[in-house]
């Protein structure tokens, strides 16, 4: 049976649902095993046995993490050569994504991104162009490497399984590597995170500031909250909110977009959800060529309108 | 400013990519992109602009931003909008066997360019294509070339003492802020955070006239044919398929009830 290697990086209490999609598609190709760069615990460990990883590999010096994704791929490079993986899969992050190419190069490896489906042969399907093409692609040297996108597997939640034998990989630490020397982190904002999320609501430069409405409605939905980079580049919310070309992609069941035009880039981020409904006063902005439903109104007005709508059918 | 360090030399590395506003499409056997409409990959103009804006700090005359390339013919096009906005050099590599250089592909021949010209303090790039958008080549450049990366900088601050350059940076995840030190040489890419790029202006277009632009080949910078193109890929494309662009559902004027009827269309689509 094949071997898939998966890079999980920092677990946590428990496994992210990125790794557990990771490790339920590694299952469905055939043996997993991990590479764990961050603490393990003994749940952790025992979360990646039930999910069938029969072996799990681990750094053998600490501090790999506070070089700039050299050390991880020096790590991730030397786990499958000592796993002999005949697959390597990692997340999709921008620093999973240079993970991989890094171990790329050290494997000479070909390396595909942004997959939303692997096949049994290792070919994965993606989309090009903001969406307009889907392409199937082939690693032809070495074992390949793919960063799978969130969202595209559904998880399997095994239970049982027997604990993981642990094994250590000598890694030597590379010398030419930036160091990152602060770091703060961001408040959560309660909210489903984008990559997660079922439903996401975004606003855009229509919002004028107050972003308020938008959130009621996410709020009233249990989705997450989105914006176009004019709201992020205008501060009225967090970089890590932005959808589009230079922020996120996103597949959700409903995307409703609100006082945003619809630019390229933006459709870049989001022209793959299953239904997208747009709020915007003007009747010619680009996003209603796309919209399953469009309202040509004021999103100050509409969008509580439709929060109050949703409150009442739910009591 | 600091009168003893030496003369900084950047290479800004840019694509020519297929324009975004178009309709942009794969074809042929290899299913390769096609590059008839195509212009400076927009992402790379923050990295320009990054690199001009380093020196402009620095002040003095002996900085050096070459703008490099790789590429068919018309991919020089590039390098000449780069000259226009304000690069110093040009340098283009292009080659027929490079056609249908995959991002190892890529990485290895940029990495021979950058080697070839020698004492380069930086290399800049885009945080991404806007056509192929891997995100890998900036990455594996630093492998290759055995670099530090400071990737998807979304601020850069440049130092000079003691003998050395210090680069520091900014880099945003969706959970966390990292502050990020580096020695140079480095291998840069800057998101489009970091700055507002400049456009070429008309004494721009003039100067650029006049600016050099080299054209290498394989050979120049000791490349084998067999290590790029369709031959060096290590990875294909087996199939492309265009998706059908989505259809335009039900638009509906707000007569003061559009947030209920909004509801009733989640509804019916089962999504609440
Ligand atoms: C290299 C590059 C990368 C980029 N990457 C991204 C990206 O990742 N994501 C992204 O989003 N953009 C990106 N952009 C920017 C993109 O081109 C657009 O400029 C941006 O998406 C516009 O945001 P917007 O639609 O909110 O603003 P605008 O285009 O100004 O549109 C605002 C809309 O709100 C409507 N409106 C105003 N008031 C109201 C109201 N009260 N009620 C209802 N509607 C109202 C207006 O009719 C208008 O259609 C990128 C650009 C470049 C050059
Ligand atoms: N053919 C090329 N010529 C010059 N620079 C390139 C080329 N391909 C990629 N790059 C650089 O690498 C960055 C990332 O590209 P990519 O890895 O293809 O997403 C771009 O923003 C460019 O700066």
């Amino acid at each position: 049976m094949a071997k898939v290697l998966v890079y999980i990086d920092t677990p946590g209490k428990n496994l992210h649902k990125t790794d557990r999609e990771l490790l339920t598609l590694a299952g469905s190709l055939g043996e997993p095993a991990a590479a764990v760069l961050g603490d393990l615990t003994d749940g952790v460990a025992a979360e990646l046995g039930a999910y069938g990883a029969g072996t799990v590999y681990r750094p053998s010096s600490d501090g790999l993490g506070e070089l700039l994704v050299a050390g991880k791929a020096a790590f991730l490079a030397a786990a499958a050569q000592e796993s002999q993986a005949d697959a390597v899969l990692l997340g999709n992050t921008f620093e999973a994504k240079e993970i991989a190419a890094r171990t790329g190069i050290r494997l000479s490896s070909g390396v595909i991104t942004d997959a939303v489906a692997v096949n049994e042969d290792f070919s994965a399907t993606k989309s090009v162009f903001a969406g307009s093409y889907s392409v199937n692609c082939a690693v032809t040297t070495g074992r390949p490497i793919i960063t799978v996108k969130a969202n595209t597997i559904e998880v399997a939640n095994p239970e049982g399984g027997s604990a993981p034998e642990i094994r250590t990989v000598d890694v030597a630490v590379p010398d030419a590597a930036a160091r990152i020397t602060g770091r703060t982190e961001k408040t959560a904002s309660g909210r489903p995170s984008l990559d997660e999320a079922r439903i996401v609501v975004a606003g855009g430069r229509g919002v004028d500031g107050n972003f308020g409405p938008v959130e009621d409605l996410a709020d009233a939905l249990g989705a997450a909250v989105g914006a176009s980079r004019a709201a992020t580049d205008a501060g009225w919310i967090d970089h890590s909110a932005q959808i589009g070309q230079t922020g996120k992609t996103v597949s959700p069941q409903l995307y409703i977009s609100a006082g945003i035009s619809g630019a390229i880039q933006q459709k870049a981020g989001m022209q793959t959800a299953k239904v997208i409904v747009a709020v915007n006063k003007d009747p010619d902005a680009p996003v209603f060529e796309i919209a399953d439903f469009g309202v040509v109104g004021d999103l100050a007005t509409v969008l509580p309108q439709a929060t109050e709508e949703i409150k009442k059918r739910q009591s | 400013m600091d009168e003893t360090h030496s003369a900084l030399n950047i290479a800004v590395l840019v694509k020519h990519v297929p324009d975004a506003q178009f309709d942009r499409h794969l074809n042929g056997e290899h299913n390769t992109t096609d590059r008839s409409e195509s212009i400076l990959s927009e992402l790379d103009e923050y990295a320009l602009e990054a690199a001009l804006q380093l020196v402009e700090a620095l002040g003095g005359t002996d900085h050096k931003v070459t703008a490099v390339t790789m590429g068919p013919s018309q991919a020089v096009n590039a390098v000449k909008k780069a000259l226009q906005i304000g690069a110093h050099e040009g340098v283009h590599l292009s080659d027929d066997a490079l056609a249908g250089s995959d991002a190892s592909g890529t990485s290895r021949a940029l990495a021979a360019v950058v080697r070839h010209l020698g004492d380069v303090d930086l290399v800049v790039t885009g945080m991404a294509s806007t056509d192929g958008e891997t995100s890998l080549v900036p990455a594996q450049l630093a492998e290759l070339l055995n670099l530090p990366q400071v990737t998807f900088a979304s601020k850069l601050e440049l130092q000079h003492d003691g003998g050395a350059w210090q680069l520091t940076a900014q880099r945003e995840s969706d959970n966390v802020a990292e502050t990020v030190e580096s020695n140079l040489p480095a291998v840069v890419s800057v998101t489009d955070q970091i700055n507002e790029p400049r456009y070429p202006n008309f004494k721009g277009i003039m100067a650029a006239k006049k600016k050099q632009i080299t054209t290498l080949g394989l050979a120049d910078v000791g490349l084998e044919a067999s290590e790029v193109g369709f031959t060096g890929a290590w990875t294909r494309v087996n199939e492309a398929q265009q998706r059908p662009p989505r259809s335009q559902g039900v638009i509906i004027t707000d007569e003061g009830d559009a947030g209920r009827r909004l509801v009733d269309f989640l509804a019916e689509q089962k999504l609440l």
